[in-house]
């Protein structure tokens, strides 16, 4: 069997935080993450939802190697990504790439667009000017921009052509995973339509697969194959889109879906009320928590299991 | 026929660039506010959207003017007004709610005071007084804890609660109108369908009416009775939230809906393509020729 593309087992990632007690003396620990493990397959698009605070962008950043994990491991094609045994940066940086939410804050503003293509190359050996180039206008032509926009600054962009410029600065080292870190909010309704569809033919066309971190559960249902569901540093459900969208056992996750303003609901109560009325109740099972309060993330949380309730469909209950 | 609460005709508003060129903002935008209603205005960044409710504020800055138009609040232009007579109009009977809680709050005051400013400010109560009431209008929008809660800074609390607080003091000396810019884009989604809930039942129960700014449809289809869709400055489509949804008669109207990923969709069409905004319209600079404003009162229907 091959290994997969990517594998998070058990990853733990705490933070010391000083200055809590009494006597403003006290350290305690902050449990961001409390032992996610899931897979990426090549080709996939995996989402990762939840709210504020919920360990999803830590997730991230130590798949990128920015954040150290307390515990667990990182593979990439069967080796360590990150923790005893990595790579470096380098050979980091052509495995996993990153898309940043906000494309003008992730720009260098005083880089032309083909500075900032050309230093990744750079940097990985790529010196001849003819093939710098050629790469270049080649990814511009990717992300549907041109390649006479190279020589043009971050600011002379709408924020659509920022984001395009975003994604072939992820892509342009070639990478086979790519973290989409909120792709589409900070842009225009009118915009998103565009960059989802784009992010959708690249994938397609370039192989790539994909893990996002999103709250908005409209984009995620348009664009995952399957969905991770989580709640103050663990996963309380994971599935395909389908099980997720339309069969979601978990209160959390029917909390999050309920909660986006959708117009269709908005204007017909009757089918939002109705959606998930006839789901199956699970006898003898107790959720953590329904996602109502806040846990007391200083403490490890209490003992619970994800357990399987469809094939690929697995929920968390307590194992009290 | 009641009159309506904001009369809006013809606002024409632009920036001065230089001396004698003056870039058009908003070019002739008109609709009605009833008492009571919420009307959503959509649009992408820099339709007009904001500006126009900054005009009704009266809190336009050069080198944004107004060069055209009337803006009739019960009845009185408030562009004919004294600044001292619309500081006294201001917070008090048109009150609005901004995107981000933590600007718009002193960070130096608790969240009590800034309260209880509005009651001491518009409604002559002593500090005493007020202080009180300012625990009572924390209450009222669901804070837990009001008496402890009053007594923080804007930073000890969180992004959802500050909100609240913006809703508690724009709500303090119950408004006509409540103006509401993007209020819950920079929360989380479960907050949001909190805070969206709670504009809508509190101005349900006093009677404000609500001009509610959001690019976001969905947004605007749970919260308002009307909608009007604005493109580059100009009201370009205007109807029941519900006719709109079901039959949006503007090009750019069904290029906005139709680029909206839309829950459940998948499942019926599969994983498609979005639609293209602008594959649908052919040339954007014609859009702002046709417009379809549908009358009032052809259904009576609420969300």
């Amino acid at each position: 069997m091959t290994a997969p593309l990517l594998q998070v087992d058990d990853l733990h990632v705490r933070f010391p935080i000083s200055g809590g007690g009494l006597l403003g003396t006290g350290k305690r620990t902050l449990h961001a993450v409390n032992g996610l493990s899931f897979e990426l397959a090549k080709g996939e698009c995996l989402s990762i939802v939840g709210e504020s605070g919920c360990g999803k962008s830590t997730t991230a950043l130590s798949i990128l190697g920015l954040q150290a994990p307390s515990e667990g491991m990182i593979r990439y094609r069967g080796q360590p990504l990150a923790g005893p045994g990595a790579p470096g940066r380098m050979q980091r940086a052509k495995a996993v790439q990153m898309v940043f939410q906000d494309p003008y804050a992730s720009l260098n503003p005083r880089q032309s667009v083909r500075t900032s293509l050309a230093a990744p190359l750079r940097l990985h050996g790529v010196t001849a000017t003819s093939e710098i180039e050629g790469r270049i206008e080649a990814m511009l032509k990717n992300v549907g921009l041109t390649p006479e926009q190279a020589a043009r600054y971050p600011h002379e962009f709408s924020g659509g052509q920022r984001q395009r410029i975003g994604i072939a600065r992820a892509l342009i080292l070639e990478p086979e995973i790519v973290l989409l870190d909120e792709p589409v909010s900070a842009l225009d309704v009118s915009i998103r339509a565009q960059i989802i569809n784009l992010l959708l033919d690249l994938q397609e066309k370039l192989g790539l697969s994909y893990l996002m971190i999103s709250h908005d559960l409209s984009v995620v249902e348009h664009m995952s194959d399957r969905v991770l569901v989580m709640y103050f540093g663990e996963v309380v459900e994971e599935g395909g889109w389908r099980e997720i969208f339309e069969a979601p056992a978990h209160p959390y996750t029917r909390r999050l879906i309920a909660a986006i303003p959708d117009p269709a609901a908005a204007l017909d109560p009757a089918a939002k009320q109705d959606r998930f009325a006839d789901l199956p109740q699970f006898a003898g099972r107790r959720f953590v928590s329904d996602g109502s309060t806040s846990p007391d993330v200083f403490t490890a949380p209490e003992g619970s299991e994800l357990v399987e309730i469809t094939p690929q469909h697995r929920v968390r209950f307590s194992v009290k | 026929m009641t009159a309506p609460l904001l009369d809006i005709r013809g606002l024409r508003l632009g920036v001065a660039i230089n001396r004698s060129t003056h870039h058009p903002l908003l070019k002739g935008v008109s609709f009605q506010i009833m008492p009571g209603e919420a009307y959503g205005l959509v649009g992408e960044s820099g339709s007009g959207k904001s500006v126009t409710s900054l005009a009704v504020m009266g809190l336009l800055k050069k080198p944004l003017a107004i060069s055209g138009g009337e803006i009739l609040f019960k009845g009185q232009n408030l562009l004919s007004l004294s600044k001292r007579e619309m500081r006294r109009l201001r917070g008090n009977r048109i009150a609005m709610i901004f995107q981000e809680p933590m600007t718009a709050l002193n960070p130096l005051s608790t969240v009590g005071r800034q309260i209880a400013e509005m009651f001491v400010l518009h409604q002559g109560k002593s500090w005493s007084e007020a202080e009180k009431l300012a625990v009572e209008a924390l209450g009222n929008v669901r804070v837990p804890n009001p008496d402890r809660r009053a007594k923080n800074y804007p930073h000890q609390m969180s992004g959802g609660l500050r909100q609240r607080v913006m809703i508690a003091m724009a709500l303090a000396c119950n408004p006509d109108l409540l103006i509401a810019d993007e209020p819950t884009t920079a929360l989380d989604v479960t907050v949001q369908a909190e805070v969206l809930r709670l504009i809508k039942e509190l101005c349900a129960a006093r009677g404000t009416a609500v001009l509610f700014i959001s690019h976001d449809l969905g947004v605007i289809a749970s919260v308002c009775q009307r909608v009007g869709v604005m493109y580059s400055g100009c009201l370009v489509e205007e109807n029941e939230t519900r006719a709109l949804f079901a039959d949006p008669k503007h090009e750019y109207t069904r290029g906005l809906l139709g680029a909206l990923p839309r829950l459940g969709s998948r499942s019926e069409h599969g994983r498609q393509r979005l639609v293209d905004i602008d594959s649908i319209i052919a040339d954007r600079s014609k859009l702002t020729e046709t417009r379809f404003i549908a009358p009032r009162g052809a259904e009576g229907s609420q969300p």
